[in-house]
């Protein structure tokens, strides 16, 4: 029956890694860059969430909605400060940029919020559902987590696969040249993904302080790079790649710290990437690149 | 600039706007003034003039780095232009950015094919009519009414432009995976799709076979006479060129050499000279 607990909240918290992943995978696969900075969104959606939900005691329902809608402003503002003025600068260069902006964000948080933890309250109580006359509980917040993965997951594959939006972000994957004289506004289309993905961000800090509770502005930094190694370990680019990544490294994770140990755990995580990036180079998921000779 | 090329005596032909008889009354669809671009100190085109009347089929031809790929990006705004002005509809196209200028009408096809393969045939045309399917981001994930009647209406006008080169059949296939002619044909397609006044093609027959030659350049004339557009285009193919250009224009070295209707470009013996070489004067 533990085995089944561990596997479920393995199950949840892969959850987390693959909604964070997405925004890794979404902005990799069009902007052609890696969004460190991404993991502090997540950290200052929990805050906004915190402040709604938690300070002022307002519906928790209109907390979640704020944090998405400040985190979507503050990827797009990001973007457009930060990456825009680099679209044609190397990758090196862009790459630098946002670790800057990530120890920003950080630094910003702890200014204005300081570094104390705050104690966030759960979004859906501590309400739990107790299986097999109670020995099995699965709590509330990891139902309503893989739930939230799973209609996230869903939305976007048919976001991505048809509609307009979703057929011009993955052409500007393809290639950005032709689109735009297809007429599609590249620009618009890589501030869309970057607001589709901070408002995913907002969703994962809520959802990721709602199971671990204390709230700092380190908070996204661990995450944002285990959802990261989520979706390389699922293959970067690929929206099941990344999905798939996230809840394999949640399942790892929490059966090392089970049945490994506890200060291992995050060393599993890196060796089994590490074994099977050996394997399959792309990720599990990832499109290999054939060269026409 | 190199020593040799002042020395040439190619003399440019005066640049008297070529117009077809049938269009004379109508203002040109295109107009390119004195168009020219420098890369660093390299001078890629100079005093490029063209009149393009609305429902002409104008050629493009010259040497290999002539210059012809370099009008194209000039035209679609890839390249902004050093010096001159391009002039669609009668409106001045300065500063207008790539997006702009195909939502103003102009729109092309790849020297190396560039469809996105990854995506099925059907949605590399979708994303042509990208700027025709009306609905927003809400209608668009919360699937209201308006998203599936303008899905609806794309879905049909996907259809009714595939089968204009009978590739209906086709529709659902992954775009990289088929065949060569089909993928040059698709792409004429996907740039129809954009509504555009002027197609600019470049290299439409390059690595085709004679029969199929033919059947494109029959596709050619059935699409300027079924959506009324201006067609240019580069090509080697002289067949091509000759068969169905009522317009030619001979570039070599970034200048224009000669301008005419076919027959006048296959006698003018500036152009012989620059394809074949020039004859020794005493023979």
């Amino acid at each position: 029956m533990s085995f089944l607990s561990h596997l479920i909240s393995g199950i949840s918290l892969g959850s987390i890694y693959a909604i964070i992943a997405l925004g890794y995978t979404m902005v990799y696969g069009i902007a052609k860059m890696l969004n460190f900075a991404h993991g502090d969104v997540i950290m200052v959606g929990a805050y906004a969430c915190f402040f709604i939900a938690s300070r002022y005691e307002l519906p928790v329902v209109l907390g979640v909605l704020v944090a998405m809608l400040v985190c979507t402003l503050l990827g797009v503002i990001i973007e457009r400060l930060a990456y825009k003025p680099l679209r044609s600068a190397s990758s090196l260069a862009v790459l630098i940029t946002a670790i800057g902006m990530s120890y920003f964000l950080q630094n910003a948080a702890q200014l204005m919020w300081t570094s104390n933890p705050k104690v966030f309250r759960s979004v859906v109580g501590d309400k739990s559902l107790k299986l097999f006359g109670g020995q099995l509980s699965i709590s509330a917040i990891a139902i309503v987590t893989v739930a939230t993965c799973i209609v996230i997951m869903l939305g976007l594959t048919w976001f991505t696969g048809r509609t307009k939006m979703g057929k011009a972000m993955r052409a500007c994957s393809e290639d950005k040249g032709a689109a735009q004289l297809m007429g599609i506004n590249v620009n618009a289309t890589i501030s869309m993904t970057f607001a589709i993905g901070s408002a995913l961000a907002a969703i994962a800090g809520v959802l990721l302080c709602s199971m671990y509770p204390t709230l700092m502005p380190t908070t996204g930094s661990m995450p944002g790079i285990k959802a990261f190694t989520a979706a390389v370990f699922g293959g970067i680019g690929s929206i099941p790649g990344a999905m798939l990544g996230g809840i394999l490294l949640g399942i790892i994770e929490i059966f090392g710290k089970a049945y490994v140990s506890t200060q291992l755990s995050d060393a599993i995580v890196f060796v089994v990437l590490i074994v099977i990036l050996l394997v399959k180079p792309a990720g599990l998921l990832g499109k290999q690149v054939q060269e026409k000779v | 600039m190199s020593e040799p090329r002042k020395e040439t005596k190619l003399v440019p032909v005066p640049a008297t706007n070529y117009v077809p008889e049938r269009d004379v009354d109508k203002p040109p669809i295109l107009e390119a003034r004195n168009l020219g671009i420098d890369f660093g100190g390299l001078t890629a085109l100079e005093g490029f003039n063209l009149a393009i009347s609305p429902t002409e089929i104008v050629g493009l031809i010259g040497p290999n780095g002539a210059g012809k790929t370099t009008v194209f990006n000039l035209l679609s705004k890839v390249y902004q232009p050093t010096r001159g002005t391009i002039l669609l509809n009668g409106n001045d196209t300065m500063g207008m950015s790539t997006v702009q200028v195909n939502r103003a009408g102009v729109a092309r096809t790849f020297q190396n094919i560039r469809l996105f393969s990854n995506l099925s045939v059907e949605d590399n045309v979708k994303l042509g009519l990208h700027n025709h399917i009306k609905y927003g981001m809400f209608s668009g994930v919360l699937r209201l009414p308006n998203y599936w009647k303008q899905e609806k209406q794309a879905n049909e006008r996907v259809r009714e432009l595939l089968s204009i080169f009978n590739m209906e059949h086709m529709v659902h296939d992954r775009a990289g995976a088929l065949p060569y002619g089909a993928q040059r044909r698709l792409e004429i397609i996907r740039a129809l799709a954009t509504a555009p006044k002027l197609l600019l093609l470049d290299e439409p027959a390059a690595g085709m076979n004679p029969s199929e030659t033919g059947e494109l350049m029959e596709n050619i004339v059935k699409v300027r006479d079924t959506f009324g557009v201006a067609v240019m285009l580069i090509e080697h193919d002289m067949n091509l060129v000759m068969g169905i250009c009522e317009g030619i224009c001979v570039l070599n070295f970034g200048k224009i050499i000669a301008k005419g209707t076919p027959s006048e470009i296959q006698n003018n013996p500036v152009v012989i000279e620059a394809y074949l070489g020039r004859q020794k004067e005493d023979g």
